[in-house]
């Protein structure tokens, strides 16, 4: 009863908060209600947010995954698409590959570096504090980061492939990049849903993750779940990079730009929880739309921040998690 | 005074070698060296008691430009710029400290926290680039050759002044340190990172004892970022603030030692001199290099010593000395049993 009434008192918070940063800068910027309602360019940042969100809730998707399964925080999770998104440039602006062949190849090798993060380095840790799984995956994010700037130098690349756009009335453009990474993510997310409910491995991966010990007694092979788990998410990291690499150009500090609001999503959905971190990611982009429409991008990264920071106070286990 | 008496001797050797010339290019290192150990050792007072913070940039970004900031445009003094930096820091800390620690957010849910902690202090500086130059960073007024003295502007041209203030900063930070190692607050804090619910039954008043060291770590960061601005004359939010500097703080330390007293300037010393050693000896070739070894060297050091280099030398030391103590009282108490 008690958790049901917050949930419903959150929603009502966040559609107050969502309505009063969409209207109340312009009412008082122009001093007229109509003008600021009928503001066309407006629900085209309310778009765009909304499907930036299906971009963050599939970033999300794979670093949850591994969170829920393995219970590490992988600081260098958007390096891992920065290398994705590096893998697929490569393969199609340098070596000619085609697109089609050159995306399942990134999603492979993301999901061959999510195997070895967690065979080099997360398995050796598994017993330590969580703060230094979380820093050696922070080491992760250095050694990315500078052997893309070594490999690959500091220019910023770009595909040179658009899906261009479309109209959907006459004033509001919707780029199908966009739309298509809105459409993966849900996708992503209704297939991880069976994976997880209706197979096997799913229900092995998902008993692994409610009690780790009992689990293990009982005959689960925790490490190869944990090994399947990371591959799954890092693929899923690749996943991301070939949507993202058609929508933004890649340099080695992509990551960064990213990388913490992917974390924040996660935690503020509530560790492991899919459902919470979609929900969290169109919190999340929303705000950054809205947020960048009326004043700067910056304040919009600010605003969403800001709110987490906040968020946790309010209910550190996440919108939709329990706490342990 | 034990245990301090190798640092004072060590700073008046540094500082009677910095009066009889040393070139300017080891100088610079040596302060750059010196600034930063402050900055890693005010980190370390939270670290070493499970606080883990990835916000320290955070502070050292209000730091560095509230104190450039007020010098340009409301032309203050340093002097006074400083304290109402470290002011507006403990202000921070307080503000993002209490709830985290009233609410009892720990871990990795800490770290995350301060993290967009961090992130919202850099976007911000970015955001409001009319004034602060945003990425592309921010230079403090040059003192005028003529009117403004160089104490009053904290700008001094002369490398020697810097190197001993410098080497005055180190030494403070680890006399904190060292205050803060002998109080009962260590005790009470070593106590609830321990066992959080243990300590607040056997009375420890577990919020606010977090809060102080906070409060303390955050000034004394923020004061590494105010002497980083005045002696570099340039602070951009990718140098002070970012998930990067706060990285970069936390590997230091890490690996230097947490737990030791001079465990964050030796990871001062070995971070910043790999970083010049590769830039020298393999030049801008290997752009990043020293950040892909910094990287592997992380990882490895908390999967192997996660201690430290200087903790784990230290530690061995120390078993070798228990050992041959124990040795003796063996021998000794065999002796009057004959």
């Amino acid at each position: 009863m008690g958790k049901i009434d917050t949930r419903v008192w959150l929603v009502v918070i966040a559609a107050t908060l969502f309505v009063c940063l969409a209207y109340v800068p312009a009412i008082v910027r122009e001093g007229d209600f109509v003008l600021a309602v009928s503001d066309v360019f407006l629900y085209e940042s309310m778009i765009n947010g909304l499907l930036l969100g299906g971009v963050l809730a599939l970033l999300s998707l794979g670093l949850n995954l591994i969170f829920g399964v393995v219970d590490v925080v992988w600081i260098c999770y958007a390096e891992i698409v920065m290398l994705g998104m590096y893998g697929i440039y490569y393969l199609h602006s340098v070596y000619g590959v085609p697109l089609a062949i050159a995306m399942p190849a990134g999603i492979l090798i993301t999901a061959a570096i999510g195997y070895a993060v967690h065979e080099l380095v997360i398995r050796h840790l598994l017993d330590s504090a969580p703060i230094n799984q979380l820093l050696a995956t922070g080491g992760l994010l250095f050694f990315f980061q500078s052997v893309a700037t070594l490999a690959f130098g500091i220019d910023f690349r770009n595909l040179g492939v658009s899906l261009g756009s479309f109209p959907l009335t006459e004033d509001i453009y919707i780029s199908w990049s966009r739309l298509a990474a809105f459409a993966v993510a849900a996708a992503c997310v209704v297939f991880l849903y069976l994976f997880l409910t209706r197979t096997f491995m799913g229900t092995a991966i998902r008993a692994i993750s409610q009690d780790r010990e009992i689990m293990t007694l009982m005959g689960a092979a925790q490490g190869r779940l944990y090994l399947i788990s990371s591959a799954i998410g890092g693929g899923l990291a690749g996943l991301a990079a070939c949507l993202l690499v058609l929508q933004y150009d890649v340099h080695p500090f992509v990551g960064l730009s990213f990388g913490p609001i992917t974390f924040m999503i996660c935690v503020l959905g509530g560790l492991g929880n899919m459902v919470g971190g979609f929900i969290a990611a169109f919190i999340f982009s929303e705000l950054i739309a809205l947020g960048g429409y009326h004043f700067d991008l910056e304040w919009g990264y600010v605003f969403a921040f800001v709110f987490f920071i906040a968020m946790m106070f309010v209910r550190p286990e996440g919108i939709m998690g329990r706490r342990s | 005074m034990k245990g301090l008496a190798l640092p004072f001797v060590f700073a008046a050797l540094l500082a009677v070698a910095a009066l009889i010339g040393i070139p300017s290019y080891p100088l610079h290192i040596m302060i750059v060296i010196l600034i930063w150990a402050f900055t890693y050792t005010g980190w370390s007072l939270m670290g070493r008691f499970g606080l883990v913070s990835l916000g320290h940039g955070a502070f050292m970004g209000v730091g560095a430009y509230a104190t450039a900031l007020l010098w340009n445009y409301a032309g203050m003094t340093p002097w006074l710029g400083i304290p109402i930096a470290l002011a507006l820091a403990a202000l921070l800390a307080v503000v993002v400290g209490y709830p985290c620690f009233k609410f009892r957010i720990t871990g990795h849910y800490f770290a995350l926290v301060t993290l967009a902690l961090t992130e919202v202090v850099r976007q911000t500086v970015i955001a409001t680039r009319d004034h602060t130059g945003g990425s592309l960073g921010f230079t403090p007024t040059p003192k005028g050759n003529d009117d403004t003295p160089g104490y009053i502007a904290l700008q001094f041209d002369e490398k020697e002044t810097w190197f001993l203030i410098a080497v005055l900063v180190w030494l403070v930070g680890l006399l904190i340190w060292r205050a803060v190692d002998r109080s009962m607050v260590r005790n009470a804090l070593d106590a609830i990172s321990e066992d959080e619910d243990s300590a607040a039954a056997a009375g420890i008043n577990v919020t606010w004892e977090k809060l102080k060291i906070t409060v303390l770590s955050a000034i004394m960061t923020a004061f590494g970022g105010c002497m980083y601005v005045q002696y570099q004359m340039f602070v951009s939010p990718d140098t002070v603030s970012g998930i990067g500097i706060s990285l970069q703080i936390v590997f230091a330390v890490v690996a230097g030692g947490v737990f030791t007293k001079f465990g964050p300037t030796f990871g001062a010393i070995i971070t910043l001199l790999l970083a010049e050693m590769l830039r020298i000896y393999i030049g801008t070739d290997a752009v990043g290099l020293d950040n892909a070894i910094y990287g592997v060297a992380l990882v490895l050091f908390i999967v192997f010593l996660p201690k430290g280099i200087l903790g784990s030398i230290e530690d061995a030391v120390g078993r070798q000395i228990g050992k041959v103590e124990r040795s003796r009282a063996a021998a000794g108490s065999g002796a009057r049993g004959a």
